[in-house]
């Protein structure tokens, strides 16, 4: 019965929602509302339930000696962060912020060096010929490695500014922006076939699960 | 012919919304499903899966919410499917709040079809904020960060985690991708450890995660609902992906019919006007 009673729920405000496609209405707002309400307040309980309860509240009856003491850092950068909403003492949560920011930071750059620009570079140091097994192979993987290594080269080469792009330049910088329009479209493509995906969702709901059609 | 354009240009938004609807619900209350061929990056996921040893250890990272919810929750049922039917051990956990639910109730479903017991044969660990920082520690110790399950059990006490210290342990890495986490769990969690990954993504973020395939930083990608569908069709368990395959080549023609018809207008009034 309360599987019965949810689906309705959501059908409701499935509904509700896809109403804005025709205009603006009181529908559309209480279903958005709604929404961002239990989304805020279930984040809340998720953070408390999953983080602050396990690892702070317990960690001070649970840890012994010097690792229950170091839980007092996290507590106090937590409530020099809520103490945003204290006009006077509001400057103390930049130290939070400060702690989040900078750590972020030095995570974002290792990760980002070891992790990404790294290995991307080593995969496009590629040999400009593959003999493959059949000539049909030779071709298309010497073909792949071309469009790898140039479409690497002249996509730099497009955002080097420099230098007027004229000439050799000019028309490198002209292949690197071709390059990235295909790309862009690429995206643009598989954003599409995302954003049917959900429609394809939401209506495989509403005709199989609430109106039992299918 | 200009006149018909014009009309054409003139067009309520709602006749093209009715039109995109008509198209994706027409196909699925026909009920019929198209034969699908999977792509290699699809196969190659299936066949790593499938060469994992009996009682392996997977962890699954639910990294996606309702919104996500067609693409990645068929992908997340097949690789449940596939992961019990092959009696692999599933760790799941996930850094989207919202979405957890998600994973959870899918697990707790699967795992029953195949009268897996918790603790023994799968856990569900939650969720801790700070992503590269629970990447990064889970790869020194996972009890450093999950020191107890959802339920608050010392995962010490759970069979499953026993031997289970950190990603050296973990055979595979699968994650469902909305957003950047993906990036994370490669930057951290492969180029730090060596985990082996193997990506769930949204149609969305699926061309983002091509150059890593391309640079072996990950297995494979499973992307959006194509990708969905292909899987489905590799473990032979035929789900909403792909029944929503017809309704997505459907549409896409109308949306390709749509894009012609709209640049042979433009081309024809701007003639005019000249």
């Amino acid at each position: 019965m309360s599987n019965i009673i949810w689906t309705w729920v959501a059908a409701f405000f499935t509904l509700a929602i896809l109403s804005f496609l025709y205009k603006d209405n009181p529908f559309y707002k209480f279903a958005e509302h709604v929404y961002v309400g239990s989304s805020a307040a279930f984040m809340v309980l998720y953070v408390w339930v999953f983080d602050a309860y396990p690892k702070l509240v317990m960690g001070f009856t649970e840890k012994v000696g010097v690792q229950r003491y170091l839980l007092v850092i996290p507590l106090i950068l937590s409530l020099f962060i809520l103490l945003r909403f204290v006009k006077p003492l509001s400057w103390l949560s930049v130290w939070s912020i400060s702690f989040t920011v900078g750590m972020a930071a030095g995570l974002g750059i290792t990760g980002l060096t070891q992790g990404f620009l790294v290995p991307q570079v080593q995969a496009s140091i590629l040999p400009l010929f593959v003999k493959g097994s059949t000539v049909g192979e030779t071709i298309l993987y010497t073909f792949n490695n071309l469009i790898i290594v140039f479409g690497t080269v002249f996509t730099i080469l497009y955002f080097y500014f420099s230098r007027e792009h004229k000439g050799v330049l000019g028309v490198s910088s002209k292949v690197g922006i071709t390059i990235l329009m295909i790309t862009f479209g690429a995206s643009f493509g598989y954003t599409i076939m995302a954003r049917i995906s959900l429609l394809i969702g939401r209506i495989y709901f509403l005709l199989h699960n609430w109106l039992r059609l299918v | 012919m200009t006149e018909f354009f014009k009309k054409l240009a003139g067009i309520d938004r709602r006749i093209i919304y009715l039109t995109v609807f008509l198209a994706t619900a027409i196909p699925i209350l026909t009920k019929k499903t198209m034969k699908i061929e999977p792509l290699p990056e699809v196969k190659k996921a299936y066949e790593y899966i499938e060469s994992l040893p009996e009682s392996s250890i997977v962890m699954v990272s639910i990294d996606y919410d309702a919104a996500s919810m067609p693409e990645l929750q068929p992908m997340l049922e097949t690789f449940l499917h596939h992961a019990f039917r092959k009696n692999l051990k599933v760790i799941m956990l996930g850094h989207w709040a919202l979405g957890l639910p998600l994973g959870q109730q899918a697990l707790e479903d699967i795992a029953k079809k195949y009268n897996k017991i918790y603790g023994i044969d799968y856990v569900f660990l939650g969720y801790r904020p700070g992503v590269a920082a629970v990447i990064i520690n889970m790869g020194k110790d996972i009890k450093s960060v999950f020191s107890s399950d959802y339920k608050y059990t010392p995962i010490d006490s759970l069979p499953i985690m026993r031997s289970v210290k950190n990603y050296k342990d973990i055979k595979l890495l699968f994650g469902l991708e909305a957003g950047a986490v993906g990036d994370a769990w490669i930057q951290y969690g492969y180029a730090r450890y060596n985990l082996p990954i193997i990506l769930g993504t949204t149609a969305v973020m699926t061309p983002d995660y091509y150059p890593y395939i391309q640079a072996n930083q990950v297995i494979s990608v499973i992307g959006g609902l194509r990708g969905a569908a292909d899987y489905e069709t590799l473990v032979e368990i035929p789900g909403q992906a792909s029944i929503g395959m017809l309704a997505q080549s459907v549409i896409h023609l109308v949306i390709i019919a749509f894009i012609i018809i709209g640049n042979i207008g433009f081309l024809v009034l701007r003639r005019a006007k000249k």
